[in-house]
């Protein structure tokens, strides 16, 4: 029995599009879509998130923010790239400072297209993710990590105190 | 004096309460707001959910300081419901909530620092007002123990009114409520990031949760003694009041720490000072 399906706190992210997907997933909060009902929670803080949303594309100012919040969240954690920047670039694609989609940098478990996307297909992609979510929780190595196979620096920042 | 018994039935009941009254506040607050809103059982998927996750610390130590946080606010209420010494309740119950604080400050990071500090400002503001509440019942029951003052005749809301609207006042502090959730909150979820909870996460934020639940329960019981003249008001209270924050929370904005900490002592000090003060006239000193 899981939890992860009843419970998605998502977390998201405004790479770098025209902000309109961004608007977009705002108003899935709104009591016209209400979010909340599936236990979906906006949170502001990577480390409480099990869903990363990311609009927009990959540019070289913000390749350093999506990696930072990507590391810093807890397994198991899946990723959902709104809109057509988010998933291959888009009309930007070809930019000299845009490096593509957002899986060029991180691994993107859910596609949802769009310019900009609608909230009932950022709902839909948002509800395909927690299937993708009890899945990696299945494949979760049973031991806990420990010092031997984790990997601070890449992950947590421990060094830094954990904040940065 | 003690009854063992409830305090074994807080220990195993009140998550279930706390969690479900959690609930409910969710789904009224979501109507409030014109949505549907989660299940009722949605604090529990929560923290199953937590519990199910990575535990990725910054720090060990605020692991222990978690379950410090916990073990005291079981205690805080176990002790309550046993009919022990409220003022060593309200001992505990600082105690407790200093754990919490140590936990964010063992994390070096802004935002939980930023909490951590808040936190310890709302402790603050609420403890004069909490100890002045003992030494009320103290005054209108001559006992500090939870057991006398819920079996007695006297009708102690009635004795102190001041103190009770004081309390009040500070209850919203202690639930995380606004316009006083300066420190963290339930329904905002991205201010200064998540306050002391921001560098918690999975199991140990889980954890903090359940203790939330334990600690709403215990205020419950706080607010029903009151009323223990009169069990079925006592529970009536209990209920409309909670109904009363849930309302406040809705309809207000969150104010500076400035006044939350100003407000809540000068009400202590008008409302729980001239209240005690007029009691203790009244009443021909205290024998």
């Amino acid at each position: 029995m899981t939890y992860l399906a009843k419970s998605p706190w998502i977390i998201h992210y405004d790479a770098s599009s025209c902000n309109g997907c961004d608007i977009e997933i705002l108003a899935c909060l709104t009591p016209m879509y209400d979010v909340e009902r599936f236990g979906i929670i906006n949170t502001g803080n990577p480390k409480h998130a099990d869903i990363f949303v990311v609009t927009g594309s990959v540019n070289e100012q913000n390749r350093e923010v999506i990696l930072n919040i990507y590391n810093q969240m807890p397994e198991p954690k899946a990723v959902v790239a709104v809109g057509i920047c988010a998933t291959s670039g888009g009309v930007f694609r070809e930019c000299y400072n845009v490096a593509g989609g957002i899986d060029k940098l991180i691994p993107v478990d859910v596609y949802v297209m769009g310019c900009a996307a609608r909230p009932e297909s950022i709902i839909d992609g948002i509800v395909t993710a927690w299937g993708i979510l009890e899945e990696k929780r299945k494949n979760m190595p049973a031991v806990p990590a420990t010092t031997e196979n984790h990997h601070p620096h890449k992950n947590h920042n421990h060094t830094a105190g954990g904040a940065q | 004096m003690i009854n063992i018994l409830w305090a074994i039935i807080f220990v195993l009941v009140a998550p279930i309460i706390g969690g479900l009254v959690c609930g409910i506040d969710r789904k009224v607050t979501a109507h409030m707001q014109g949505r549907v809103g989660p299940s009722v059982f949605q604090p529990f998927y929560d923290v199953g959910k937590l519990f199910e996750k990575e535990n990725a610390v910054v720090n060990e130590t605020q692991i222990f300081y978690v379950v410090c946080y916990i073990v005291f606010m079981i205690f805080t209420g176990a002790l309550f419901y046993a009919g022990g010494d409220l003022l060593l309740v309200i001992f505990a119950l600082t105690l407790a909530q200093i754990f919490l604080v140590l936990g964010a400050f063992a994390a070096y990071s802004p935002y939980s620092y930023v909490g951590a500090e808040r936190e310890l400002l709302q402790i603050m503001a609420y403890e004069p007002m909490v100890i002045l509440t003992a030494v009320g019942m103290f005054v209108a029951t001559r006992s500090f123990n939870v057991a006398d003052i819920a079996a007695t005749t006297t009708p102690v809301v009635l004795l102190i009114p001041g103190i009770f609207l004081g309390f009040l006042y500070t209850l919203t502090i202690k639930l995380r409520k606004s316009p006083f959730d300066i420190s963290t909150s339930h329904h905002a979820h991205q201010e200064i990031v998540k306050g002391v909870t921001t560098e918690f996460s999975g199991p140990t934020l889980g954890l903090i949760e359940i203790t939330h639940w334990y600690e709403t329960v215990f205020l419950l019981g706080f607010i029903y003694l009151f009323f223990g003249w009169n069990p079925l008001l006592g529970v009536v209270a209990v209920v409309v009041l909670y109904l009363f924050e849930i309302l406040i929370d809705n309809t207000n904005a969150r104010v500076r720490w400035q006044l939350a900490v100003k407000s809540s002592w000068l009400i202590a000090v008008i409302a729980g000072v001239i209240n005690l003060a007029a009691l203790y006239f009244l009443m021909g000193g205290v024998s």
